[in-house]
């Protein structure tokens, strides 16, 4: 990530895999006007279980966010990674490829 | 079971609500949710509620729950029979009361193509729900079920909703064995160095105060709370939901805190050097001003909820789990404590800075009223309010004395609450009487269920105190607002007392009763379903009153 934007660290989540746990998930950020500024997600093993990464700000906000997580019905674990092997980094160039932007139709 | 019994998924649902101990259902048909009332009225164990509004099944479930602390159930159809529902579901998320709210939902092929009465329940219920589950085959209800049981009753307790497409309820089953019925797990473990470093923080104290919420009503601890408040010599002070979990009458009892508290609560926890917060989480009507909040304490924090804890105010102690269990085992570690020069400054405290109660001796004022209908009730009575100034005026001048039977909507603040959820409570408890305090503003948000009260005959007494205005949003326009007072008064006012009879329940109106007195124990001895009339000067204010934004020291009218 560039150099201005404030300290960020990344949630990893184990959770189980089924249609509405990205909404309880995101939704615990949203309701709090709480960005999240990347999101990976892929199912593990045989797929009853999946993991996320979070990408979010470092905010004094953050040990609340997961506690309320930590409370949520289809996440089995939460934990703070210190960092993220650059993978962001590398989704990032990848992500601002000028050949990917096309405009929406307007509705 | 020996043999494998062969049933749909709503066959399946009735008996696991039967083999939960649900005995009484609130709900509503449609078309989504037929299949379940099919087999719902097969059912000889448990009886069907049929109100008015779906909102009306919500509260109902409330009430029956936060009479008996167990988790109630209600039933919706998809589309706008949810949607009504969700009010009721949003108020028991923020009070935490188990309920299981069961909804009908369009077939599993139907969904998301905006079908007939399609809407996304699981969606809308998300942020309002402790856990939701949108059920994806008959044998998965199985499962589902009893673990929506489980959620709503452990740790701090909450709604659950279960959305059941439609096809699903009529998905065939092999049923082999039933699993168990959902319980509350184990409570958590306690850390044994928090407790002996909080004793002993206690212990040092010059000015501690104990600080009851809700939490110490949901976990049954009222009779331990008042044990350890005696043990340690703490003057107590309770929450607007934690009402009745210490008798008012009781020594160490300095009433409710807060923005409408009594004047002594709020200066003692002004002076206090340390807060016993047990079961409550820093709301901002309990708070006030947060950073000039029990500006010199020191905090004791204890909670089932782990995320309260250090959320709006660090704690120096944090101590997580039940109630009940910590407050047991603290007071084994705590001396006898006397505290004279503490509690001799709280009497003093309790002279200076009383909770005012004008007209109390007046049954025709608001005060009045509320005490005269105490005066005809024993201390088993439940008594339920609406939302707005009656139910401020009920929680200050009721004399509280036992858990569980004072129902209020505390964190949602919902008009149209008392009504039905004191039927549900009456339900609950059906040789008991329930009043509810209710205002013509609230009380026309769920009027319609004054004829399921006639339907079921329930030994409920509403008293209404009708000033013809939002007394409330009045009161504050008046007093926040330059006295501009816009949209707070009713130009037009139904006659409540025609308007009861014309629902089939019994009516009075105080203000044309000879002995207003009389007439009160007469309407509430009486059994079945009554309202009861009295009209309020609409210029009359809950007092004192903490400014919004301010510190709680900062009372008008104390």
């Amino acid at each position: 990530m560039n150099s201005v934007s404030p300290k960020r660290t990344v949630l990893e989540l184990t959770v189980n895999n089924h249609p509405g746990v990205m909404s309880h998930v995101v939704g615990l950020f949203s309701r709090r006007a709480f960005n999240v500024e990347g999101i990976l997600c892929l199912p593990v093993g045989n797929g009853d279980i999946s993991r996320i990464w979070l990408l979010v700000d470092e905010d004094g906000r953050l040990p609340q966010m997961i506690r309320q997580i930590e409370k949520l019905y289809d996440v089995k674990s939460i934990l703070r990674r210190q960092e993220n092997d650059g993978l962001f980094d590398r989704l990032e160039e990848l992500f601002t490829s000028p050949n990917d932007v096309s405009q929406k139709e307007p509705q | 079971m020996s043999a494998t019994e062969i049933l749909t998924g709503a066959e399946v649902v009735v008996r696991l609500l039967e083999r939960q101990g649900i005995r009484v259902i609130a709900g509503i048909p449609g078309s989504a949710n037929l299949p379940l009332y099919d087999a719902l009225g097969h059912s000889t164990q448990i009886r069907h509620v049929l109100p008015r509004h779906e909102q009306g099944a919500g509260f109902i479930a409330q009430g029956m729950a936060r009479a008996s602390g167990q988790p109630a159930v209600c039933f919706a159809t998809s589309g706008p029979g949810t949607t009504n529902l969700l009010t009721a579901i949003a108020d028991a998320k923020l009070d935490s009361i188990p309920v299981v709210a069961i909804t009908g939902q369009v077939s599993r092929s139907l969904i998301g193509t905006d079908a007939f009465q399609e809407v996304d329940t699981y969606g809308m219920s998300l942020p309002i729900t402790k856990h939701n589950f949108l059920v994806n085959s008959a044998a998965d209800l199985l499962k589902i079920l009893p673990e929506a049981f489980r959620i709503a009753v452990s740790g701090r307790p909450g709604p659950v909703l279960v959305d059941i497409p439609r096809d699903v309820q009529l998905e065939k089953v092999d049923v082999a064995t039933w699993p168990e019925p959902g319980k509350a797990d184990a409570l958590p473990a306690v850390d044994d160095a928090l407790l002996q470093t909080a004793a002993r923080m206690i212990a040092e104290a010059r000015r501690p105060v104990l600080y009851l919420g809700g939490g110490v009503i949901h976990s049954g601890a009222a009779e331990t709370a008042r044990a350890f408040a005696e043990q340690g010599g703490l003057p107590t002070v309770t929450t607007l939901m934690a009402l009745g979990a210490l008798p008012v009458e009781h020594p160490l009892s300095l009433g409710m805190l807060g923005m409408h508290g009594a004047p002594c609560a709020n200066m003692a926890m002004d002076e206090s050097d340390l807060l016993i917060v047990v079961g409550a989480r820093f709301d901002d009507r309990a708070t006030g001003k947060l950073a000039e909040f029990c500006p010199q304490a020191r905090i004791i924090h204890i909670d089932i909820d782990p995320a309260e804890l250090n959320k709006l105010r660090a704690s120096h102690i944090a101590i997580s789990g039940d109630v009940e269990t910590v407050l047991r085992r603290l007071q084994a570690q705590l001396k006898p404590q006397d505290r004279p020069d503490w509690l001799s400054h709280i009497r003093q405290l309790k002279t200076d800075w009383p909770l005012r109660l004008p007209g109390a001796d007046d049954p025709r004022t608001h005060y009045g009223l509320v005490r005269a209908v105490a005066a005809c009730l024993d201390d088993n009575a439940i008594l339920a309010t609406d939302v707005g100034q009656h139910q401020m005026w009920a929680a200050q001048a009721y004399p509280h004395h036992k858990p569980r039977r004072w129902l209020t909507s505390g964190g949602l603040g919902t008009m149209g609450f008392g009504l039905p959820t004191a039927l549900g409570a009456a339900l609950a408890e059906p040789d008991n009487t329930v009043v509810c305090f209710s205002g013509d503003g609230s009380l026309l948000m769920n009027i319609q269920e004054l004829v399921t009260a006639a339907q079921e005959n329930v030994n409920l007494k509403i008293v209404l105190m009708n000033n013809a205005a939002l007394g409330l949003v009045h009161q504050q326009q008046t007093m926040f607002y330059g006295a501009r007072r816009f949209a707070s008064l009713f130009t037009h006012v139904p006659d409540f007392v025609a308007l009861a009879r014309a629902c089939g329940i019994r009516a009075i109106d105080l203000d044309t009763a000879d002995d207003p007195r009389a007439a009160l124990a007469e309407a509430i001895k009486q059994r079945g379903p009554c309202l009861i009339h009295c009209s309020i000067d609409v210029q009359q204010l809950v007092c004192p009153i903490v400014p919004p934004g301010a510190a709680n020291r900062e009372m008008i009218g104390a």
